[in-house]
């Protein structure tokens, strides 16, 4: 080990050049990708939410300009969704939470002894990432459409009034998005909960802690990582998604978010500065939250 | 003397021991009721959790045997039809569009498990300057909502000129899958030791051989990994395509479309049989692992 320390000591001063082409070489191929197709287009798309319609032009046409009252109409147009979009992303991902944890903890705590249950389990947490995740969404709405059994059987029970829906309401896009983001919160938090050092729990226990204070002071701080990734995990795709909150699938009329929007201004009504616009607000948005959340939720695992 | 010193020391550790059960049986209670709540509460929200995950996907594998007309909305019946015939529906449309995904997911898995493994060797053996900016790079991808990875492609594509077609498919998926390949070769590449390439150079092996024969074999459970999970994302990718795709049409596409008419029960019957053959590839994969490191244990 020490010879081997000293060897490379050794060799270190005769190649760095010929080492730093080597990085190079490894690095440039996918940093350029990422640089032509990830970068480039997000510059892009600050551009395109700057256009101006062409003078005399078909719809669709658009000529570069400084337009910033581009991102004045688009948050007047859309408050709503804009509004929407974090809402719904804000409950799903708390609810996402509040169903993962208790399942995090059984896998990754209580299955230790049985390491077979365990990656059991695991492969069962991934399993509805093999399945489509529309036809997933498509196999909720029929599960509780109007005519299903479990909607009728509420509604014989007087438990839901006659003429309500579940589909097409803020509830169903909510229950869709915490559904599909359900294994992107449960497998952070396993990972960070597999590793969670259970004598420290017993040592709470024994010095008179109830179960509740242990949890609270020593679980929970303890599993701050795997809180913070998995709720980044499903918040940010929660916010722009558009699969659960369309017409066809989960949402209604009064559901679109932002996702919606950005989709039909870009795909359908060839608005590209308005999509690109909202784009932008998204992602900007997201950033400042995430880093707001970041900082605050780094400080609190410090106290 | 020895004999009563033992005499007392027994006496004395049961005495010991004896008080210490004394002592032990209030703190024990409350401890005991917990556990016993939480071995029978906690198992069983995991059973009604998991319920609760497959619900979906039972009720997509049991649609795939429907003897539906046109849209698989209501059960009509048990036929192995569907299976036996896939793509005869619609002339075929759902076999083509899961064609497209299979040939997108894995021209975008080889190249980005490529680049992606490159950049992560990179960033675990060498020093170099804009690391940070690197990573951030890397970072972001991750961090972006697919919408807004969607728009600005498809942005750029007209500003440039490009039309969409499965190219610029393959380009968009290879772009968002790098990003995952580097974190999950990375882990691969920072847990190897170092100590077993430098015995290859002591055996005069040239770097080449050292990759390929050392390195590259060490590295292949991640980058296995890496490539699977690319596919998966990949082929389960519906909103980035979907700004990106022209009129090609992918298996998600195609579902996303059909919504609103009615989804034939083909479609059910390749998502179950990817469902199957992904879920035999994990547990198969899960066995090996446990296999090896039994036998990894008993050489040990």
């Amino acid at each position: 080990m020490a010879f081997a320390a000293f060897a490379t000591a050794e060799a270190q001063p005769q190649a760095p050049k010929k080492k730093s082409r080597i990085a190079l070489f490894l690095l440039l191929p996918g940093i350029a990708y990422l640089v032509l197709f990830f970068l480039a287009p997000l510059i892009s798309l600050v551009l395109t939410s700057l256009q101006a319609p062409r003078e005399f032009g078909d719809i669709g046409q658009f000529d570069y300009a400084f337009n910033w009252q581009n991102y004045v109409t688009v948050i007047q147009q859309y408050l709503p969704h804009i509004a929407r979009s974090f809402g719904y992303a804000l409950a799903a991902t708390v609810l996402a939470l509040l169903f993962s944890y208790p399942l995090a903890y059984f896998i990754g705590v209580k299955a230790r002894r049985w390491p077979l249950l365990q990656s059991l389990m695991l492969v069962l947490v991934i399993a509805p990432f093999f399945i489509s995740f529309l036809l997933r969404t498509l196999a909720w709405k029929q599960i509780l459409s109007d005519e299903s059994i479990i909607i009728s059987s509420l509604k014989a029970l007087s438990l839901m009034a006659p003429d309500a829906h579940f589909t097409g309401t803020p509830f169903a896009v909510i229950f869709g998005l915490t559904y599909n983001f359900i294994p992107f919160m449960t497998l952070p938090l396993y990972t960070t909960l597999e590793r969670l050092d259970t004598r420290y729990l017993e040592a709470g226990s024994d010095l008179y802690a109830n179960p509740f204070t242990v949890f609270r002071k020593i679980t929970v701080p303890l599993s701050m990582p795997g809180i913070v990734a998995g709720t980044l995990l499903t918040f940010i795709p929660a916010a722009g998604d558009y699969v659960n909150a369309s017409r066809d699938f989960l949402g209604g009329p009064d559901t679109q978010m932002m996702g919606n929007v950005i989709e039909a201004n870009f795909l359908v009504l060839l608005n590209y500065p308005a999509a690109a616009a909202l784009s932008i607000i998204l992602m900007a948005a997201i950033l400042v939250l995430v880093g707001i959340y970041v900082k605050r939720s780094g400080t609190e695992d410090l106290l | 003397m020895s004999g009563e010193v033992q005499a007392g020391a027994v006496l004395g550790g049961l005495a010991e021991q004896e008080q210490r059960e004394g002592a032990r049986i209030p703190i024990q209670k409350p401890r005991r009721r917990r556990i016993g709540l939480g071995d029978w509460l906690l198992p069983a929200y995991t059973i009604i959790a998991f319920v609760f995950l497959l619900i979906p996907i039972v009720y997509t594998f049991v649609f795939s045997f429907n003897d539906s007309i046109k849209s698989n909305i209501s059960w009509r019946g048990f036929t192995f039809d569907k299976w036996l015939n896939v793509c005869r529906v619609e002339g075929g449309a759902v076999c083509e569009a899961f064609g497209n995904s299979v040939v997108i997911g894995l021209t975008a898995t080889v190249i980005a498990t490529t680049l992606g493994t490159m950049i992560a060797i990179a960033l675990v053996r060498y020093r170099f300057r804009a690391r940070s900016a690197i990573s951030l790079l890397l970072f972001l991808p991750m961090a972006t909502p697919e919408v807004v990875l969607g728009a600005g492609l498809a942005a750029q594509f007209l500003a440039v000129g490009v039309p969409k077609d499965m190219t610029t498919i393959i380009l968009a998926h290879t772009m968002f899958c790098i990003s995952f390949v580097v974190v999950t070769v990375k882990a691969r590449v920072a847990s190897l030791d170092p100590a077993l390439e430098e015995a290859g150079r002591d055996l005069y092996a040239s770097p080449a051989q050292v990759f390929w024969r050392v390195t590259f074999p060490l590295l292949t459970p991640g980058i296995l990994a890496a490539a699977l999970l690319s596919f998966a994302l990949s082929f389960d990718d519906f909103i980035i395509t979907n700004f990106n795709s022209g009129s090609t049409s992918t298996f998600p596409k195609y579902v996303y479309i059909s919504a609103s008419r009615g989804i034939p029960a083909e479609a059910n019957v390749i998502a179950s049989a990817v469902f199957l053959f992904a879920l035999v590839l994990v547990i198969g994969a899960q066995v090996s692992r446990a296999a090896r490191a039994k036998r990894l244990a008993k050489l040990g």
